[in-house]
């Protein structure tokens, strides 16, 4: 089994008004040296397979097919072994 | 003609669309379940606007890769009108059908209410029952709304006259003011090269009789039927 941790953000070219405003908060409570925010998604994916390459091929076409939209989204991931039974 | 009407869950304005087109307009209209995997006997698909599948993720991206959708594909491939509104516009985006994406709108909030249109083009079926330029009132009501593309894209739209609608003034002039959601050039609505398949963001199908306050709408739905004839 593996354990793919994946971190979906918006391109930098993508404006963050979310970012912005959890930024604005902050400054608001005094976390003034906060300069920038970007918020992003992050997900869990357990893979029931054994083989790394093909877990890590699995999760990249995951991420290209529906996890991150390429338009406006980028990726990356860790993965993990997490036991070694099927 | 015969409207289909493509229903995931969290579609919301399924029926809106259904009393629109044959309630008010008097044509056919059926429902299409998002499993479906043929569409047969159709003559224009409508993605309605909703909440497919929560948003969850993206919204429109679940609903985007649904069985339905690669029917809907090889429909508008052949010619096929299609129409996305709302919801049905981020569906649209996400599986490929038209370019760019949706974006949480500029200032976070949601936005219900009225816009002016713009539209750029009479020569489409979408809009031939339409003078040029007119201004079209119809309501919007999305949080996630703002159109978004990379420079070169949003420059191919405009050379290749594929921006059908506009957020503009009552007047017709297109402002940063007149903008309900930050969308890049105040775009509302786009149509595909062939001109076959238009993605927006405003709601024709909620104002189509007077008592709604505008019948507007129901222009882009009279194009529809005069271009099927």
């Amino acid at each position: 089994m593996f354990l793919a941790k994946v971190y979906v953000t918006l391109k930098p070219t993508v404006s963050d008004p979310q970012g912005q405003t959890v930024l604005a908060t902050l400054a608001n409570l005094g976390f003034d040296t906060a300069v920038d925010i970007r918020v992003g998604k992050y997900l869990e994916v357990h893979i029931d397979e054994t083989d790394r390459a093909e877990a890590d091929s699995l999760v990249y076409r995951m991420c290209q097919t529906l996890l991150a939209n390429p338009v406006i989204e980028e990726f990356r991931y860790e993965l993990e072994l997490t036991s070694e039974e099927e | 003609m015969r409207f289909g009407i493509v229903v995931f869950p969290g579609t919301w304005s399924d029926t809106d669309c259904h009393h629109a087109v044959n309630g008010v307009l008097g044509q056919e209209a059926g429902y299409i379940w998002h499993k479906e995997t043929l569409l047969s006997g159709y003559d224009c698909i409508v993605l309605p606007g909703g909440f497919s599948y929560g948003d969850y993720l993206r919204p429109g991206a679940m609903a985007g890769l649904s069985p339905i959708m690669d029917a809907v594909k090889d429909f508008a491939d052949s010619g096929g009108l299609v129409i996305g509104i709302c919801n049905g516009f981020q569906i649209l985006c996400e599986s490929g059908l038209l370019p760019g994406a949706l974006l949480r709108n500029k200032h976070l909030e949601y936005r219900c209410q009225w816009t002016n249109l713009r539209t750029e083009r009479v020569d489409t079926p979408f809009t031939l029952a339409c003078e040029p330029g007119q201004v079209l009132k119809v309501p919007v009501s999305h949080g996630e709304g703002n159109y978004y593309a990379d420079a070169a894209t949003l420059d191919h739209l405009e050379s290749e006259g594929l921006v059908l609608f506009r957020y503009c003034e009552p007047s017709g002039e297109v402002t940063p003011r007149a903008n309900p959601n930050g969308a890049a050039r105040n775009i509302a609505g786009i149509v595909n090269a062939q001109g076959n398949v238009l993605g927006m963001m405003p709601h024709p199908e909620r104002c189509c009789e007077e008592i709604l306050g505008s019948v507007d709408g129901s222009l882009l739905f009279q194009s529809i039927v005069e271009s099927v004839k």
